[in-house]
């Protein structure tokens, strides 16, 4: 019986990016990325996105997106749980395409509807002549890869700068993950390990 | 003003007559006269400015006295404490009662001068200061005082100046305020003035009323802002005025004002000035008179530290005095404007705000502290001194440091909050906790040895166990069930004193707590108690003497009698006490009832209800009186009988002493006689002190004086003096108070109107609970209001249900007015016992008090504010808010009756069982677990009681420590709950499969790198995962020697391998260390000119250059990195654009060679005239004869391409061949593919048509047949890892060529004959140009980024890297190599790897007389050495340089591990010999070697024997860095790079730049190659086997590789090749082509062959196997096609063998 005796969880994320807050900059477009652990792949669903370029209101100076989220993973192991990593880009001064912030965030893994505005940076230059000449040539300093924002190692060596903020909204449902013992709903810590499972089995908590 | 005027006079006088002893006392310091005059001048201001704060000064002073006093002897001290008390007082009083002594003036000059010169500058020698202070008194009065400017000006004195100048503005300013003050039209201050003007110039004169305004406005906030500033300020001006201050007006005068004709003026005022600092600061010196000049210069050093502070606060003061005076004068206009402007305004256009007036108003919002020293006046509380604890003898903890300036920011943020002094403690600093680190490590020292562990600290594992509550303080684990319930009864509260109480609450308070102190005492009733233990005693005595008549008494009868007449005395006393405090008692609350009726009677209202009755109860008077003569008589007697015994006892007493006495006055007399005697001759100091020492004897027994008798009428007398006052008469009724609350309280309409609003206000006010537990508000009452009593019920009950132990209960208590509620109390409740429940416990009274501050201005007394019932105002009382809690906390009842208190046990240990279980010290302190000695002595001292249960622990403590063991463990465990946190034992997590997987492919262990899903469930992970890995570790002790053909080769694979596997891991910790240029892509700095990217510089102008589309250039193509490529992304571009020099065909015998003519096709025919015009230069051929058809096959993992065939010798193909690559498991990261060991092969073949045989055609009937026959002609390699090092190979190769072609032969027969010519080695060989890169670019790996050790010396490390620096700085395409990394990890010198080595013996004899033959076989030797790239073999790392040694063993190594051998091989053989570090094609970065030789330098390729001359075109060696030898680097510094066109001389400076040179001497660095290498000779019989094996794995490998066809072996032809091998190895595969070709004539004959001798150096059998098959002999499919192969090789010293492989392929021609 595939069904009572699951080996994979699956988690589902459908949301959207709804838009983020740069009180300076205008006319961005973002992009998004999943970065998750060895033991999880998407089952369904796109892991990359570019969203459309959106124009400030003139009354909110918000930026609205409103680009949506769809994608399944499934996995084994809640290691390396999925982030979604969010990289906002524009056009400088001289409509050079630039970056305006990277930013990352764990999925929720309860399931549910939550909001999560994560906070953007980009990273810095190292010099102020390199400062000059890459505002002058519009070549600010990327990372070599977003991903880099959803992972610790590397990080000591970079200098960021926050940047503005990005309002991301996730719908969640999971599947088999309590079958499998992790119980990831709040508030029921004290309830006893489902049955299912044989006695040698250790259930990990979260 | 006419006092201080006075005072002023006064003190000038004295001031004259001080000055004029000065004068006289001290002569000699006229000479600094002029010098006292800035001094003057100085001293002048600084009186200015210390004046406005007389208060502020005065602590200075003080201050600064106490530090001076602190060196003075402890007896002055109390005289000096005493004066200045009084001194004090007197300062604060006013100045007004200033009294000066005449005596003091002195010392008050002194002080001041000291003062002044403090003020001037801390440069100045001290004694000239002093000097100088002290003339200055005298030059003052004798000169104007002028301002003089010294040019030796000090900081300080410029500070003056500057605040000389602020001051003038000032006063000017006002001064020009008052004359416009009298021209009422003009704006009322000269800023507005200024500002009107500007707006009138700036704006449009429509917009000019509005605008206006503005500024106004923003003024009048400004104003309003600095509101309470002001008024301060004004007071304090009001204040200084009243004191005869001058104020800025004055100031202004003074200065401008021409003094002369008054030069006395201003010296009297500063010293009535300076009076009030000077003679604080003189205190207790006035006993010291001229000796203080002595002491002086000492304390001016602590003295001058401090004063600039206080310069800037006298500045700070003076600012603001400037401010307040500009605020004033148009406050009233600026108020009126600005009402009336805003109602019109609509709409405004966004205003500018000006850069100041931003600031301005900044500066309203923004608060910047200032970094000044804040005066300690403003720190403390009004009329409070600042009081210094450590010098009242009290332990004060070190302070932390913190720099001044922080701290006076600090304190300036924290005075402008609201409860600022509540920071600051009472010596006027900010209360700090003492500095809590220890200078010394309190840590015990860890003596670790390895398993000699302490058991105590040996981990013991233990099992977690579950508990249902995860509190460490939780009593009861694991054995209760339910839960503790405590009940918080909170019944209500009765104030005792309340800031609203009335004088008649007050009263009634007192009445009512004396009453039930009444009521309490009668309940008890101790007097009766004690009345009846009286007489009991007595009748016991009575009893006793009785019984044995009065005589006969034992001992112990005797002594017992006497312990109850004992006891009988102090039960008396004490009944006496208790009958004083009843009828006091009485007494007061009688007294205090009159009172309440008193005041009644005076306010005419009643505001309590307290009435109290005195009840008479009639005694009986006889009998009464005769109890009470009774009890007197009883007393008297027993006072008497006591005092006879005393008497008793003292006449013996006496009678003993007299004795003595008597006795030593005997003693005497004797003495002195004889002392007489004696000392008749001394002096009289002598006799003194003999006298004394005799008083001294004649002190200790005094003459006793007899006692008196007792006066037996006087104890009568006092016993009934003392019944009288203490008892009640005799007869006199019992009086029995009453108080009851029976009396009616006036209502409020008759209340007069103070104590109309006192009852409002009560009824304002409204009180609730909140019950804390464990320091956690868990609830609060409601609010109830306070009643006309002062009485609040509340009566609510808190059930609180505990998980935690409880630790501390509390109730707050507070008082809500309107909607501000303060707290009054904190009343701490005790735990109760378990034993305490719900339904028996008893309501406690918990007193409580507040210290709260209360005023009214109705009739409430108000709370800690002093009141007096008297109408004069004495006896002053102060009561401070108080009252009583009644309150319950008891252990809940649950319903079936079950206590739900904790059990018994845990609760008997104490309140905090939780902690004491931990650790029976903790409950007492941490500080007695650093000693126990102290504990003990502790416990000692302060009488523990012993059988104190609150104590058992300590004294169970102290038992075992006095026993001298003790077991207080001395080490500390961080985490000493950690192992309950262990919920697996690590047998246990080892033996999970699924935990060892998901280790494994954290720790990147090869096989699980990347491992994808790990399973959920331990069940589901197969052991099978395992196998290889499992396999892989068991391999590793095993040695496979089935693989390699050779054990010792096998041993060193494996030796390889894990020196590699050590390395791979160091550089898999390397790889996590990120740079930042591994994490963000930044844009370069660009650099200004200089070579490539000057993006500023050259750039700049490139941009000016006109277009040249048809000028292409190479753009750089954008990197890659390897991370996101998959299969099929990489592709590699080889471009085989031509070949030189490519053998040709040799015309066969004249018989093979007409028919080859004869079965020419007719397209060949069409083809040939072409070709056969290329090769004109062909000698003797014949024109139509095709020489060579060659074609390029390009062979990469195994995939085969190949151009299309080209004609002739010197092709010319132009061809792109496309390859795909993959690398291996497709991990594309740079690790793997730096490790990728797949070469490129590019074969070259002649491709032959043959047309198929008469018989074959006709049976396959027509059509024209031919086959098509591929020769090998040679082969370049190029391994894929150079290529990806390189990136884009670009060159001219030479094909690797057999030595002898079977049937092909060179175009040019140049066969050199003299040793080293140039031209010799121009056509020896084939070339081919060819263009190799890898699509897209890849970023090649990056060498290690580790910094190894190193054994080398500092500064010779510096200077290499300082040399690399500088090279790759001028010549960043040259290499410049200074260290290594040997095999160990180790930073090595690379001269050190240059020395002298012997090459084998046996390869110097083989020709003696030759050196150019030795020299070319010892490179020959050395080529045999297989080479094996550092890259693939450490991939990621750096280059690993062996030594000589460790290579040979090796039998592996780089080219610089070939290069070092060969030239020390050469250096040993004495020739000159250099190492060259260069670049060549196609291994990049490389190691040549360079010999000089006849005047010729030669340049030799290690890696395959091969040498060049310096002028050789095809030397692979392109760029040369630098040249090494045992004693020096040399780094090329000539314009060129290219071996053809530079200079070898190193000699010459301009060319070579050395490493050591004159200023940095060769330091004589040893070698890290051995003195000598000794060679094993290789066993020949090994060889043979090897040679055997090799062959036979060869045939099998081509058999295999023609699985449809039959494979047939010549065995004449195989033997002739085997023959012929040896020959081959000894000539080194020269000049025997002809010799060879000669031998095989007579096969030629029957069969056209064609084949060709292979030479490899041998490491393993799988290169050779390669090398067969890449030359592609198998694929002939001919039917009647026969195969020889003969294998050859040849052992050199050393294991190094030599394989040789002749393959041949043989067709019967019939």
């Amino acid at each position: 019986m595939a069904s009572s005796n699951p080996s994979v969880f699956l988690l589902m994320i459908n949301g959207q990016i709804e838009g983020g807050n740069f009180p300076e900059y205008d006319d961005l477009y973002c992009k998004y990325c999943f970065v998750y652990g060895h033991d999880w792949a998407p089952t369904s669903g796109l892991e990359e996105g570019i969203s459309q370029i959106t124009c400030k209101s003139r009354e909110s100076h918000k930026l609205i997106w409103n680009f949506p989220l769809d994608i399944t993973f499934k996995s084994t192991n809640p290691f390396g749980w999925p982030q979604i990593v969010v990289s906002v880009y524009g056009p400088d001064v001289f409509a050079n395409d630039v970056v305006r912030g990277y930013g990352a965030t764990h999925i929720p893994f309860t399931p549910g509807k939550h909001t999560r505005t994560i906070p953007m940076f980009v990273p810095e230059s190292t010099s102020r002549l390199q400062k000059l000449t890459s505002w002058l040539m519009g070549r600010r300093p990327e990372f070599t890869d977003p991903k880099v924002v959803a992972q610790g190692e590397g990080r000591e060596v970079t200098r960021v700068r926050s940047q503005g903020f990005v309002t991301l909204q996730f719908n969640i449902v999971t599947k088999d993950l309590k079958k499998l013992g992790y119980d990831t709903t709040p508030g029921s810590s004290e309830a006893p390990p489902i049955t299912g499972l044989s006695g040698t089995d250790q259930p990990y908590t979260l | 003003m006419a006092s201080t005027s006075d005072i002023r006079d006064k003190l000038r006088q004295k001031r004259r007559a001080f000055q004029e002893s000065l004068v006289r006392v001290r002569d000699d310091t006229q000479a600094l006269v002029s010098m006292a005059m800035d001094v003057n001048r100085d001293s002048a201001m600084e009186d200015l400015a210390g004046e406005e704060e007389p208060a502020e000064t005065l602590r200075r002073s003080l201050k600064a006295q106490r530090q001076r006093r602190k060196k003075k002897l402890l007896e002055e001290m109390a005289v000096e404490e005493s004066q200045t008390g009084a001194d004090e007082e007197e300062m604060e009083d006013g100045e007004e009662e200033e009294d000066v002594e005449t005596s003091a003036v002195e010392e008050v000059s002194e002080v001041q001068s000291i003062q002044q010169s403090r003020g001037r500058s801390e440069t100045e020698p001290e004694t000239e200061s002093e000097a100088a202070a002290r003339s200055f008194t005298r030059s003052s009065r004798d000169l104007p005082p002028l301002p003089m400017s010294r040019p030796s000006s000090s900081i300080s004195e410029s500070s003056m100046r500057q605040r000389m100048r602020e001051k003038l503005r000032a006063a000017r300013s006002k001064a020009e305020s008052l004359l416009q003050q009298e021209v009422p039209v003009e704006p009322a201050s000269r800023l507005q003035s200024l500002r009107d003007r500007d707006t009138l110039t700036r704006f449009d004169r429509e917009t000019e009323p509005e605008l206006r305004h503005v500024p106004d406005g923003d003024s009048s906030e400004i104003l309003g802002k600095v509101k309470f500033r002001e008024a301060v300020r004004r007071v304090r001006i009001d204040a200084q005025r009243e004191a005869g201050i001058p104020t800025g007006e004055e100031a202004y005068n003074f200065f401008t004002f021409n003094f002369d004709p008054e030069p006395e003026e201003e010296p009297s005022k500063r010293r009535k000035k300076r009076r009030p600092k000077s003679e604080q600061a003189e205190g207790g010196q006035e006993e010291e008179g001229e000796g203080e000049g002595e002491e002086e210069p000492e304390e001016q050093e602590r003295e001058v530290e401090r004063e600039p502070a206080r310069e800037d606060d006298e500045e700070e003061e003076e600012e603001r005095d400037e401010e307040a005076a500009l605020v004033r004068d148009g406050e009233e206009d600026l108020f009126l404007i600005e009402q009336s402007s805003q109602d019109f305004l609509e709409v405004r256009k966004a205003e500018y705000i000006g850069y100041n007036r931003r600031v301005q108003r900044e500066s309203e919002l923004l608060f910047t502290p200032s970094v000044r020293t804040v005066p300690a006046s403003n720190k403390l509380p009004d009329n409070m001194q600042p009081r210094y604890l450590e010098e009242e003898g009290l332990y004060v903890g070190e302070r932390p440091v913190v720099s001044l300036t922080n701290e006076n920011i600090l304190e300036n943020r924290i005075l402008r909050q609201d409860q600022a002094t509540k920071w600051f403690g009472d010596d006027g600093r900010i209360i700090v906790l003492p500095d809590p680190i220890k200078e010394s490590s309190t840590r015990p020292p860890l003596f670790h040895v390895e398993g000699d562990l302490d058991p105590s600290l040996q981990t013991v594992y233990r099992k977690a166990i579950k508990s249902k509550y995860a509190k460490r303080y939780m009593p009861g684990v694991g054995d209760t069930q339910g839960d503790y319930q405590l009940d918080v009864d909170v019944a209500g509260l009765i104030f005792s004193h309340h800031g609203l109480f009335s004088r008649e609450h007050v009263l009634g308070a007192r009445l009512a707590q004396l009453y039930d102190q009444h009521l309490s005492r009668q309940h008890k009733n101790l007097t009766r108690l004690l009345t009846d233990k009286l007489s009991g005693l007595r009748n016991t005595i009575r009893n006793m003497l009785e019984l044995h008549g009065g005589q006969g008494l034992s001992e112990i009868t005797q002594q017992r009698i006497a312990e109850y007449k004992q006891e009988v005395k102090i039960t008396r006393q004490m009944r006496d006490a208790e009958q004083e405090k009843d009828r006091a008692l009485l007494k007061n609350i009688v007294k205090v009832w009159k009172e309440i009726k008193a005041l009644r009677e005076f306010q005419r209202f009643t505001n309590t209800p307290f009435k109290l009755y005195l009840r008479r109860e009639e005694v009986d008077r006889a009998s009464d009186e005769r109890e009470h003569e009774a009890e007197i008589l009883a007393e008297v007697s027993e006072l008497q009988a006591e005092s006879w015994e005393d008497y008793e006892k003292k006449v013996t007493e006496y009678k003993q002493q007299n004795e003595e006495w008597k006795t030593w006055k005997k003693k005497q007399k004797a003495m002195k006689k004889k002392k007489k005697k004696k000392q008749q001759s001394q002096d009289e100091e002598e006799d003194e002190v003999e006298e004394e020492s005799e008083e001294e004897l004649g002190e200790e027994p005094t003459k006793p004086d007899p006692p008196e008798e007792p006066d037996l009428d006087a104890v009568e007398r006092q016993v009934r003096e003392k019944a009288a006052r203490i008892r009640r008469k005799p007869g006199e009724p019992i009086l029995v108070p009453e108080l009851t609350a029976s009396s009616n309280i006036t209502p409020n309409e008759q209340c007069p109107r103070a104590e109309f609003g006192r009852r409002q206000d009560v009824l304002k006010r409204s009180l609730f609970v909140k019950v804390l537990y464990n320091d956690k508000e868990v609830s609060r009452t409601d609010s109830r209001a306070l009643t006309a009593d002062f009485r609040v019920h509340f009566g609510q009950i808190f059930n609180l249900k505990i998980i935690n132990w409880p630790e501390s209960i509390k109730l707050q208590v507070y008082e809500t007015v309107g909607s501000s509620t303060t707290q009054l109390a904190e009343v701490f409740v005790p735990v109760p016992e378990p034993s305490i429940l719900t339904g028996s416990a008893t309501s406690e009274q918990l007193e409580f008090s507040s210290n709260q501050r209360v005023t009214f201005n109705h009739e409430g007394v108000g709370s800690d504010v002093p009141f007096s019932f008297e109408a004069d105002g004495s006896n002053r009382l102060t009561l401070l808010t108080s009252g009583k809690l009644s309150c319950c906390v008891s252990w809940a009842i649950g319903e079936d009756d079950i206590p739900l208190a904790p059990p018994m046990t845990h609760a008997s240990a104490g309140i905090n069982s939780g902690i004491m279980q931990m650790d029976a010290i903790a409950c007492i302190g941490a500080s007695g677990l650093n000693d126990m000695k102290k504990l003990g002595k502790w416990a000692a001292e302060s009488r523990l009681d012993p059988n104190d249960p609150n104590n058992a622990s300590i004294m169970q403590l102290l038992s075992v420590v006095s026993g001298g063991e003790v077991t207080v463990p001395d080490y500390f465990r961080l985490e000493q709950l950690q192992e309950e946190f262990n919920f697996l034992s690590d047998e246990e997590l080892d033996r999970s499969r699924r935990f060892r997987l998901l280790r494994l492919r954290t720790q990147e262990v090869a096989e699980f790198r990347g491992y994808k899903f790990v399973p959920t469930l331990e069940r589901e992970v197969s052991e099978k995962v395992f196998q290889d890995y499992e396999k892989r570790l068991r391999d590793g002790e095993i040695v496979d020697t089935k693989e390699h053909l050779d054990a010792h080769r096998a041993l060193v694979a494996k030796y390889l391998q894990k020196v590699r596997e050590s390395v791979v891991n160091r550089f898999l910790i390397a790889k996590h260390h990120f740079l930042l240029s591994d994490v963000v892509l930044e844009e370069e700095v660009p650099t200004i000119g200089g070579p490539g990217a000057g993006v500023l510089g050259l750039n700049l102008f490139k941009l000016a250059e006109p277009k040249r589309p048809l000028k292409p250039r190479r753009k750089e193509r954008k990197k890659v990195t390897a991370q996101n490529l998959s299969d099929g992304d990489i592709k590699l571009l080889l471009n085989i654009i031509r070949a030189y020099d490519i053998p040709i065909r040799k015309p066969q015998a004249s018989k093979p060679s007409v028919a080859s003519k004869s079965t020419r096709s007719v397209t060949e025919t069409f083809t040939t005239g072409h070709s056969s015009q290329t090769a004109m230069q062909g000698t003797d051929w014949p024109f139509n004869q095709v020489l060579v058809r060659p074609f390029v096959e390009v062979t990469f993992q195994r995939t085969v391409l190949q151009t299309s065939t080209a004609e002739g010798p010197n092709p010319c193909w132009n061809e792109e061949i496309l390859l795909s690559f993959s690398a291996p498991n497709g991990d594309y990261s740079t690790t793997s593919l730096q490790s990728v060991k797949d070469e490129v092969f590019i074969n070259i073949f002649d491709e032959v048509v043959y047309e198929i045989s008469e018989a074959e055609r006709e049976r396959e009937r027509g059509g024209l047949y031919a086959h098509v026959e591929r020769h090998w002609l040679g082969c370049v390699k190029i391994p894929f890892s150079t290529i990806y090092r390189q990136s884009r190979i670009d060159g001219t190769f030479k094909v690797e060529m057999p030595p002898v072609l079977l049937g092909y032969t060179k175009e040019n027969h140049l066969v050199s004959d003299g040793g080293y010519d140039i031209v010799r080695n121009l056509t020896e060989g084939a070339f081919i140009t060819l263009f190799i890169t890898i699509e897209p670019q890849l970023v090649p790996g990056e060498t290690i980024r580790e910094k190894f050790d190193t054994e080398e010396d500092e500064r010779v490390l510096l200077a290499s890297e300082f040399f690399e620096k500088d090279a790759m700085q001028r010549f960043p395409d040259r290499p410049c190599l200074t260290t290594v990394i040997d095999i160990n990890g180790k930073t090595v010198f690379i001269t050190r790897y240059i020395r002298p080595l012997n090459p084998p013996q046996e390869l110097l004899d083989a020709s003696p007389n030759n050196p150019q033959e030795t020299m070319e076989l010892v490179a020959r030797y050395v080529s045999l050495i297989p080479s094996l790239p550092d890259s693939v073999s450490f991939a990621g790392v750096c280059d690993l340089w062996s030594t000589c040694n460790q290579f040979l063993t090796l039998l592996a190594g780089d080219e610089e591990e070939h290069a070092v051998l060969l030239c020390n091989y050469f250096l040993s053989m004495g020739k000159k010999a250099w190492l060259i570090i260069g670049t060549a094609i196609p291994e990049g970065l490389t190691a040549y070697v360079l010999t000089y030789e006849q005047s010729r330098y030669l340049i030799w390729n290690p890696s395959n024997g091969q040498y060049y001359g310096q002028y050789d075109t095809f030397c692979p060696l392109q760029t040369i860095g630098c040249l090494i030898n045992a004693d020096n680097i040399w780094f090329n510094i000539q314009m060129y790079d290219a071996p053809m066109r530079i200079s070898f001389d190193v000699t010459k400076s301009k060319f070579w730049k050395p490493f050591f040179s004159r200023a940095f001497s060769y330091p004589g660095l040893s070698s890290v190659q051995p003195e000598e290498l000794v060679y094993r000779r290789t066993d020949k019989a090994a060889a043979t086997e090897l040679q055997d094996r090799i062959e036979k794995i060869l045939r099998e490998k081509i058999m295999e590789w023609r699985p449809r066809h039959p494979t047939r072996w010549n065995r004449y032809c195989s033997s002739t090749l085997r023959h012929f091998l040896p020959k081959l190895e000894l000539s080194g595969g020269r000049d025997v082509a002809e010799e060879h070709r000669l031998e095989l004539q007579s096969l030629l004959g029957e069969y056209r062959i064609s084949g060709f001798p292979l030479h490899l150096p041998f490491s393993e059998i799988q290169p050779i196997i390669e090398a067969v098959y890449s030359t592609g002999v198998h694929k002939v499919e001919m039917s009647n096609v026969e195969f020889a192969l003969a294998v050859y090789v040849h052992p050199y010293p050393n294991n190094v063998l030599s394989v040789r492989v002749y393959l041949a392929s043989l067709i019967r021609t019939r």
